[in-house]
């Protein structure tokens, strides 16, 4: 049973919760697009850049100083909180999109070749198609799908036939699904992408703000995720790599703090991680990406996931009691994403209708317009999201505004 | 922006009185969605992709005809009915007017009936792109016609 102790604790955390919205109090489930900021996230950021903004790693000077040690703390925080054996593991990219372009653009172009195939799932956000279709159409490589059931789990026996039928160079998919919520089994996906020889990179960008990761427990090669979703500001997320494969990893991007020595007679790199991150980075990101995760620990990412599975399912019943309604993935384990269609209602007009009513959600195809097809969804979902604050009371909310437009459309 | 013709700033006056009526946002969207049932749409032989223009969301299709007066003749569609109500209200407004007048409409009434934001280009509802299209189409009209 769905209950509001976590969120009565925490939503004071959240000034963003009390505002209106058309009149109506907000009710905010679109956090699988982006969650809201924790004061503790607000004020953290604020804090840097009232008190000790400065350039970070060089700089003799006090400020430069205190900035790097905070900036390098947000990475340490990172890299605990993910089980990563080296910090220096941890690169700091502008969010998992563009971990997904270093990962293609530097391992894809050094390892890809003429035949060469890249696994990922017909599940997948858009970032973990286009920046490998984009390197296996440069090295005359090629992208291909795992197939997806009804239910939104995906197809074992098409990804283990896959992994037989092209031997694929690397295997990509996500952790958790941002359209239909479901939860891959990550470690056995990645056994068994290893044992056929392949690297492999899980997208944890839904994953992060939801569950407990570990790396080393799932064994993969590379893992990407974002801030934003998971209380952090946007801008700032990171990849994970093993620490010897991104030895090997030509850099990407060229540029200052990438550098050890710079002259025309050539170049040489840096080290682990500042190889692969060119240009002042975004400071006040990875600052507040560590105060982000220090609020999840603070918390504690277990009470939030229990918090979250319980959600999902008080909000399963409440909408399928709606004439009409059709929840689109029932994987058995999920995080907080509901997805639903009317059939011959545009989902457009029930976002649009619901938001009049102060609630927030998400229609459309969710960047996953792969998956909407191999569904025959044509014009998406309504996507209603969660985050540790959310209420059963504001998923009841949701279903009235829910009904009501229906209503009104029918 | 130059004056309105007096068709188009009419027929714009039209709509802002019809709406005059609803304070409510959920009213004005009941009305929008009557509207979006009710108006004459596309043919259906003409509903395909020559006739699509691609919203993020919502699909919209428009099709303009050049009539012997030189005015033009709009008809659209959309697969989401809000989207229709509103395509709807343009089509009202623009069509079967002067090419010139087309292209060079100033079109206030979606701001006066408070409906502006669905006219933004970040809202993937196919809207702003539909009247630029109306707005291309009358205008290399109104050049061949000049």
């Amino acid at each position: 049973m769905a209950n509001s102790s976590l969120p009565d604790r925490i939503r004071r955390d959240f000034p963003i919760l009390e505002r209106e919205v058309h009149g109506k109090p907000l009710v905010y489930l679109d956090n699988a697009a982006s969650a809201q900021k924790p004061l503790a996230v607000i004020e953290g950021q604020r804090e840097y850049l009232s008190n000790y903004h400065a350039n970070i790693h060089r700089g003799a000077h006090q400020l430069a100083q205190l900035a790097t040690e905070a900036f390098e703390g947000g990475r340490r925080k990172l890299a605990e909180h993910i089980g990563a054996p080296h910090v220096e593991e941890v690169i700091f990219t502008a969010g998992s999109t563009d971990a997904i372009n270093l990962v293609a653009q530097s391992w894809g172009r050094a390892n890809l070749g003429e035949g060469d195939v890249v696994l990922v799932t017909r599940m997948e956000h858009h970032a973990n198609i286009v920046p490998w279709q984009m390197v296996c159409e440069a090295v005359g490589a090629k992208v291909e799908p795992v197939n997806v059931h009804e239910d939104g789990t995906l197809d074992l026996v098409d990804f283990h036939a896959a992994l037989d039928r092209y031997s694929p160079k690397m295997v990509a998919f996500v952790h958790a699904s941002n359209t239909l919520g479901t939860v891959n089994p990550v470690a056995e996906l990645c056994r068994a992408a290893s044992d056929a020889g392949a690297l492999t990179l899980v997208d944890g960008s839904q994953a992060l703000p939801h569950m407990s990761i570990d790396v080393k427990a799932i064994g993969c090669d590379f893992y990407v995720a974002t801030a934003h979703k998971a209380y952090g500001p946007t801008g700032i997320g990171f990849l994970w790599g093993r620490k010897a494969i991104l030895e090997a990893m030509p850099p990407w991007r060229g540029g200052g703090e990438m550098i050890q020595s710079v002259s025309f007679e050539g170049t040489t790199y840096n080290t682990l991680p500042h190889k692969f991150e060119a240009g002042t980075p975004h400071i006040s990101g990875g600052i507040a990406f560590g105060l982000a995760i220090d609020w999840v620990r603070g918390v504690g990412i277990e009470a939030i996931a229990a918090h979250e599975r319980s959600l999902v399912s008080y909000a399963h019943n409440a909408l399928e009691t709606l004439k009409g309604v059709r929840i689109i993935g029932t994987a058995p384990e999920k995080v907080g994403v509901v997805s639903l269609v009317v059939d011959g209602i545009h989902p457009y007009d029930l976002g649009t209708l619901m938001d009049g009513q102060g609630v927030a959600v998400r229609t459309g195809h969710h960047c996953t317009e792969p998956l909407m097809t191999h569904l025959g969804l044509e014009s998406g979902t309504l996507r209603m999201s969660f985050a540790a604050y959310t209420t059963p009371r504001e998923i009841d909310v949701a279903a009235a505004a829910l009904a009501r437009a229906l209503a009104m459309l029918r | 922006m130059a004056e309105n013709h007096p068709l188009i700033e009419a027929r714009q006056q039209e709509v802002i009185a019809d709406f005059a009526v609803f304070d409510d946002w959920m009213d004005k969207y009941e009305h929008l969605i009557e509207l979006g049932k009710d108006i004459p749409t596309i043919d259906g032989a003409r509903k395909t992709d020559d006739h699509l223009i691609k919203g993020c969301q919502s699909r919209v299709w428009l099709a303009a005809d050049s009539a012997a007066d030189g005015h033009v003749h709009f008809t659209a569609d959309s697969d989401a009915i809000i989207t229709k109500g509103l395509v709807g209200l343009m089509v009202q407004v623009l069509s079967d007017a002067p090419a010139k007048a087309i292209a060079e409409a100033n079109l206030h009434f979606l701001d006066a009936i408070g409906l502006h934001q669905h006219l933004s280009p970040t809202r993937s509802n196919g809207l702003a792109s539909m009247v630029q299209q109306m707005r291309l189409y009358a205008a290399a009209l109104a050049a061949r016609q000049a």
